[in-house]
């Protein structure tokens, strides 16, 4: 069992949460009420991490944020070590990778609120981040849960971008999804079989929860 | 209802706010990468031939010196280009010469570093293969001309220097293109390894250094190649810009007799003995 990268993996999922379900909820809300041309379209690109490959994402990672870019190169100046193979790179790469699992929870929770609630809200005189604080964030709150829970358990499981931009070092890059990678072609496989075990807990344990939030906001109509 | 709503809203609030914290808390606990960079275990990046002979280095290393070392095992070309692209690595241990001159002639090192090994591969096979290993790889000759050949597992000759000694021994034998449709390839010879170790393969060309780890001699037999029937493997180690005196004095280790014996228990030839 490697302890360092289960704690690592648990950092990265965190943070990717904390990070994430904020900017996402904004998107969410403008997906959900806002009507503008190019909807579908931005929908769409926040979708697409759920099919591309992340092999596809991460070679634009090291191609847009590799040592040779200007971007790449702005971080590098920034942060005093490149982007890439460090924390900091996971930790971008996870933000995007996750971006349909914040969303899609929370544009179809706040979707689904009466829009006669938010013309009350509107009618008794409440200011607009009232209306937010008051009114659509807790009704939206089981579908943010949902949001934080599967963000979390993604991260906890994203293989393929990491293997690629990150390089498995331990303490730094070598997540728990790569660390098993690296145990069965060590021939560990008491090893290997714990750390999967893990991962299919916290799994299954993210889908029992998100399950149960969704009926809850089902049974609400 | 409403009421109840609220008790759960605030609920999942907190949740939240607590696992902010806790977050913000895990990242705060953690130095700021310049201080994480330098002390105090330097990065080693080896090739994946190294695995078991290097892990039983490191433990040496600790038990000699108190100090240690963190290491990432891959194909050489791999983690070359990772170097180039900003890995933070600190001693690189490649499988092949050519992938540290690359380096270097980037100025990615300090100076061209030293030869520490030669290697060699072997044909390796679980025991309860049909396939039987032996030198001349006679036997994989038989069943690939018979058609009862099944998969055979070598590193990817693209970029890990094992897989391209494996493809250099095949050709030598002419087998090659009759291989070629039997081959899976391993990200590393180490994947390779597993590959054939583990049963998945009929056998696999691989790393003699790998053939004589305890966890694969429990698990098969192996022939080691004629080395007249591939290009010497040069396994060559470079510091890299930037290396510590942590990394120093394990690079040094390396060259010193305890390294050297280890290396050579696995199968190495040492270079100048």
């Amino acid at each position: 069992m490697d302890w360092t990268a289960l704690t690592l993996s648990i950092r990265l999922g965190l943070l990717t949460v904390v990070l994430l379900v904020p900017l996402a909820f904004v998107l969410a809300r403008w997906l959900a009420f806002g009507r503008f041309r190019g909807r579908g379209f931005v929908e769409a690109l926040v979708a697409l991490p759920l099919i591309l490959p992340p092999t596809v994402l991460g070679y634009y990672l090291l191609v847009a944020f590799g040592r040779a870019s200007p971007l790449g190169q702005a971080f590098e100046a920034a942060l005093g070590h490149p982007l890439v193979f460090s924390f900091e790179g996971l930790l971008l790469a996870s933000l995007l990778v996750n971006l349909p699992f914040a969303v899609q929870p929370m544009q179809n929770a706040l979707a689904a609120i009466p829009p006669n609630l938010r013309d009350a809200a509107r009618c008794c005189g409440l200011s607009p981040l009232a209306a937010i604080r008051r009114v659509e964030l807790p009704l939206a709150l089981p579908g943010i849960a949902t949001a934080a829970v599967l963000t979390f358990a993604h991260t906890l499981g994203e293989f393929g971008v990491v293997l690629m931009v990150g390089g498995s070092i331990p303490g730094e890059t070598r997540t728990i999804a790569i660390a098993i990678y690296d145990r069965v072609q060590a021939f560990d496989e008491a090893s290997a079989g714990v750390m999967a075990l893990v991962l299919l807990t916290l799994s299954l344990l993210a889908l029992g929860i998100t399950n149960t939030l969704a009926r809850r906001m089902v049974h609400r109509h | 209802m409403m009421r109840r709503r609220g008790a759960i809203a605030r609920l999942l609030l907190g949740g939240l706010a607590t696992l902010a914290l806790v977050a913000v808390g895990a990242a705060a606990e953690q130095p700021s990468p310049k201080v994480a960079r330098t002390p105090p275990t330097p990065l080693v990046a080896a090739a994946s031939d190294l695995k078991f002979a290097l892990d039983e280095i490191v433990a040496k290393f600790r038990h000699d010196t108190g100090a240690t070392v963190r290491v990432t095992y891959g194909s050489s070309g791999n983690l070359a280009r990772q170097i180039a692209q900003g890995a933070p690595y600190e001693l690189f241990l490649s499988a092949d010469e050519q992938y540290v001159r690359w380096l270097a002639d980037r100025g990615l090192t300090r100076g061209d570093g030293e030869l520490y090994a030669i290697g060699r591969i072997a044909l390796f096979a679980p025991f309860d293969s049909p396939l039987r290993p032996d030198a001349e790889l006679s036997h994989l000759a038989r069943r690939l001309s018979d058609g009862t050949a099944g998969r055979l597992a070598i590193a990817n000759p693209e970029h890990a220097p094992y897989g391209r000694a494996a493809e250099q021994a095949l050709r030598s034998l002419g087998l090659w293109e009759a291989t070629r449709p039997h081959l899976v390839l391993g990200e590393n010879v180490a994947q390779a390894a597993q590959f054939a170790a583990s049963g998945n393969a009929d056998g696999g060309l691989i790393a003699h250094s790998l053939a004589l780890a305890p966890e694969l001699r429990r698990r098969g037999s192996y022939a080691l190649i004629p080395e007249s029937l591939h290009k010497p493997l040069r396994q060559r180690m470079v510091l890299l810009v930037g290396a510590s005196p942590a990394a120093e004095r394990f690079y040094e280790y390396l060259r010193a007799p305890a390294g050297r014996g280890i290396l050579a228990g696995y199968g190495f030839a040492i270079p100048g003995e």
